[in-house]
């Protein structure tokens, strides 16, 4: 009875953060009903990671620009148009892949900075900066390829970014097993870092929740890696997709939650004044943070580029908005100061399974964008009104 | 009818911890200027708030008579509709629109369901006449300066035909011009009709225009004295501001060594760009090793403004002079600098620019320091935990855990977790600037043990304060501050409230 009451106040306290577990959990359960199970199956689960992947990380750098309280309108067909840039440079100036990328990767990040360079420096407005600097990017991109239209790319290497899965060493039939492997390290490591910080928080005499309730969330945490890892394993396995994906939030989670300058966003998110006051280069955070929005609008211009296989006249079309909502749904304050990257994440996998469910049960796109919708506004309600009541 | 055009009587108003009023007496003569002065939070702008309806009748005990007429306001609509316009520091104008827009913003002239333009403007004409105010009325208010926005406030509530005009500090911001003028124009409206209220720290201004002065000290009326052929005189009025007793509150100081000058200002001036004026004139200032330095003034002397212009907190302001901080001159272009060089500063508005309210009590007094126990720009946990609850203990912050949030704290713990943060950053220098503003009794003490605790170990104090009791009770030494100059230097011995007021009020 004691661990149910735990369980209860938990989430009570929590149910910010447990509120999109759950949506996300209904909502797979009610696609999985409506299908007969095809929603959850190993193809359509690896199709809609991969399919997430461009979205994913513009919402890793969006939930930064919103924690300092900002925004960027631009990311879209910034990723649109070095997406262009990479097929262009590896096309016609047969520029060798990594190459490319990087060459995509700093540009990204020299764009970024001057939008950041606008907004710190000039004083605009990140709106208005950022829808400035979008109808620019959306100039360039038709610019780049007026000429050809669709710039279809026939490097193989560059394709596997977006389509092409780890390689397996042993041959185990339908099972990938380097996948399952991944999984276990990753059980490993989670549990690991999970005990060490409530052995630290132990130490400190910090409130830690009980040993039972510990042991419950740490195996159902590890159940829901486990079954995922078994459902991708049964299909390819992990696609390089997630493997970025899953790289690029490790790091930034990592800078977010252990370094200074993570530190410093968040400051300066949660109060500008006091930051400045407390020696924080402020101006300097802020370009620092759009900066690294651009990169990660070039990553996710090189994974759809590379998962369509060409560049397109309107490639990035409302990704902005796609990785804001993720964001929001996320646990990205709209007050700045608070949110998480792994949250964005999250947020990003609900809107997508949402769009990947309704597909599935074959709602019209018009119906899809107004649902959509609706979710978006009852998730940054359900955040205004949990947080008013933790105040 | 009686003579009185408003009676406030046995007034009384409480906040949590206060008693803002306690049973003031108000009673203001038909046609009369009427001037209330007192301390900073001796309850003058409450009084006027009280009477506006910015607190509503039954959040306040005792009668408000008007016009012969018990009044009860429920906001600020109702006092405004019986004739009472209240006029305050922060001028109420939206710069953007222009002069007439103004003037009859929220009582437009309408014909039928649309807004008269062209009765507006003719009326505004004359109103900006009244007020001997030669401004184009199609004009925006951002081109005015403050002198004329504050008459162009005044029109406006002429334009209401108000019977009680209330102002607050009106020449608080305004050059001797500008001063001269307006308490011209007062005296004309007078000999209209128009009875005013006028809260001044100005007490020469007082004198020429008052023709009766009340002082308010502490919540209580202290006196209320006609002005006939100004028989007021400037220590009348400050005995009666001051005359408090200093309790024994402050804790008893042990000896200290002061050595020599370790920080210097030379001829420091400021323009402040968003006001459009020099905020700081030719000031010199220092402090010693191991030295409480205070600096007294009224509301507006430009106290802060000094605290942040040496604390490189300068993005408003162009600066000019020098500093000499530990024996050398020193550039301080950020606040960063600052810290760097030695410096720490507590804010006087905890909340706005002090703390970070949605943080935890760690985070917020590792925030300015990091970089101490961060190798590599990791910041290490274990470390930040062990610091935080060193500053818990020895500072006695009353938390359940330093994971607690700042903002679910009380003052006085949430002014600790501040001095925490500062004290951390290892300044040779301290500013304090309203080190105890909204705190209880027993905090401050707390507080000013620990002030006495660091200047035992050497470290310098700058004390910026608007209690008179406290600047006496803790600083070795007392600069004055009176609108944005340095009026004067006191030695402990040599200071008391009376000298301190006369100066802030020159």
């Amino acid at each position: 009875m004691s661990l149910i009451n735990e369980a209860k106040g938990l989430i009570k306290q929590n149910i910010r953060e447990y509120g999109m577990y759950i949506a996300l959990i209904i909502i797979m359960v009610t696609f999985s009903a409506a299908t007969g199970g095809l929603f959850m199956s190993s193809r359509n689960i690896s199709n809609l990671i991969n399919q997430t992947g461009y979205i994913a990380v513009l919402a890793v750098g969006m939930t930064l620009v919103m924690v300092i309280k900002h925004i960027d309108l631009s990311v879209g067909f910034l990723a649109g148009f070095l997406g262009a840039i990479a097929a262009i440079l590896m096309m016609r100036f047969n520029v060798s892949v990594p190459v490319t990328i990087l060459l995509v990767l700093v540009l990204g990040t020299i764009t970024g900075s001057f939008t950041g360079f606008l907004v710190a420096k000039m004083g605009i407005p990140a709106f208005v900066a950022s829808l400035a600097a979008m109808l620019v990017f959306r100039g360039a991109l038709l610019m780049v390829t007026e000429g050809t239209g669709t710039i279809v790319i026939s490097n193989k290497a560059f394709n596997a970014i977006g389509n092409g899965f780890i390689p397996d060493f042993v041959n185990m039939g339908n099972l990938h097993v380097l996948t399952l492997i991944i999984g276990i390290i990753g059980i490993a490591a989670y549990a690991w870092s999970e005990i060490k910080t409530r052995n630290d928080k132990i130490k400190y005499n910090f409130e830690v929740i009980s040993s039972k309730m510990f042991t419950v969330k740490l195996i159902a945490i590890s159940a829901v890696i486990a079954y995922i890892t078994w459902i991708l394993a049964g299909y390819n396995g992990l696609s390089w997709t997630v493997v970025i994906t899953i790289i690029v939030v490790l790091i930034y989670h990592f800078i977010t939650t252990k370094t200074i300058i993570g530190r410093h966003v968040y400051a300066v998110g949660g109060n500008a004044e006091a930051a400045r006051l407390s020696g924080i280069n402020v101006e300097r955070i802020t370009m620092t943070v759009f900066a690294s929005m651009g990169m990660l609008s070039a990553l996710s211009g090189i994974l759809y580029t590379s998962r369509l296989q060409s560049a397109t006249t309107t490639a990035g079309t409302l990704f902005e908005l796609d990785a804001i909502a993720a964001a929001y749904v996320g646990g990205v304050s709209a007050n700045g100061g608070v949110g998480k990257v792994t949250g964005s994440i999250i947020g990003a996998f609900v809107m997508a399974s949402l769009t990947n469910g309704m597909n599935l049960v074959g709602v019209g796109i018009s119906y899809q964008y107004i649902i959509r919708g609706i979710i978006l506004a009852v998730a940054v309600i359900f955040d205004v009104k949990t947080r008013n009541r933790s105040k | 009818m009686s003579e009185y055009i408003l009676e406030m009587n046995n007034i009384s108003k409480s906040f949590p911890g206060v008693k803002a009023l306690d049973e003031v007496n108000f009673k203001v003569k038909k046609g009369e200027i009427h001037c209330l002065v007192g301390e900073n939070g001796a309850g003058k702008s409450t009084l006027m708030k009280v009477l506006s309806g910015v607190y509503p009748h039954g959040d306040y005990e005792g009668d408000i008579v008007f016009n012969g007429q018990v009044q009860k306001y429920s906001g600020i609509s109702d006092s405004e509709k019986a004739g009472i316009a209240i006029i305050y520091q922060e001028l109420a104008l939206v710069p953007e629109l222009t002069v007439y827009e103004n003037i009859f913003l929220g009582h437009e002239i309408k014909k039928g369901r649309l807004i008269d333009w062209n009765e507006t403007i003719l009326k505004s004409k004359e109103l900006l006449g009244k007020v001997k105010l030669n401004v184009d009325p199609s004009s925006k208010v951002k081109e005015h300066g403050v002198g004329k926005r504050q008459l162009i406030e005044i029109a406006k509530a002429l334009s209401k035909e108000v019977k009680l005009l209330i102002l607050d500090e009106p020449t608080a911001a305004l050059n001797e011009d500008d001063s001269e003028n307006l308490l011209t124009l007062l005296k004309e409206l007078k000999s209209h009709g128009v009875t005013s209220i006028m809260i001044s720290h100005k007490l020469k201004e007082v004198i020429a225009i008052a023709d009766t002065v009340t002082v308010l000290r502490d919540g209580k009326t202290i006196c209320s004295k006609s002005n006939e052929d100004e028989s007021i005189s400037e220590p009348f009025i400050i005995k009666n501001m001051v005359g408090r007793d200093i309790d024994n509150i402050y804790p008893k100081r042990e000896e200290h060594n002061i050595g020599d000058v370790i920080f210097e200002v030379k001829n420091w001036n400021a323009f402040d760009y968003k006001q459009g004026r020099d905020i700081l004139k030719n000031i010199d200032f220092d402090v010693r090793e191991g030295e409480v330095v205070g600096i007294a003034g009224l509301m507006g002397a430009g106290r802060t403004e000094f605290g942040h212009s040496v604390f490189g907190n300068i993005s408003n302001y162009k600066l000019s002079g020098e500093i000499q901080f530990l024996g050398k001159a020193v550039q301080l272009r950020n606040p960063y600098d600052a810290i760097k060089a030695g410096l720490a500063y507590v804010s006087e508005d905890r909340k706005g620019d002090g703390l970070i309210l949605m943080d935890d009590i760690k985070q917020n007094i590792t925030l300015a320091n990091l970089k101490k126990f961060s190798p590599n720009g990791l910041i290490n946990k274990n470390e930040e935990v062990k610091i935080a609850s060193w500053y818990k203990d020895s500072m006695n912050i009353k938390a359940p855990s330093i994971e607690q949030k700042v903002g679910n704290l009380s003052g006085g713990n949430q002014q600790k977790v501040s001095f925490a943060k500062w004290l951390f950053v290892s300044p040779k220098l301290l500013i304090l600037d309203e080190p105890t503003r909204g705190i209880d009794v027993g905090a401050k003490y707390e507080i000013y043990t620990i002030i006495n605790d660091l200047i035992s170990k050497g470290l310098s104090i700058i004390m910026i304060s608007s209690e008179l009791p406290e600047i006496l009770g803790m600083c070795d030494r007392i600069y004055v501050m009176a609108e944005g100059k340095m009026t004067g230097v006191l030695s402990s011995e040599e200071a008391n409230q009376e000298i301190i007021m006369q100066m802030a009020t020159n």
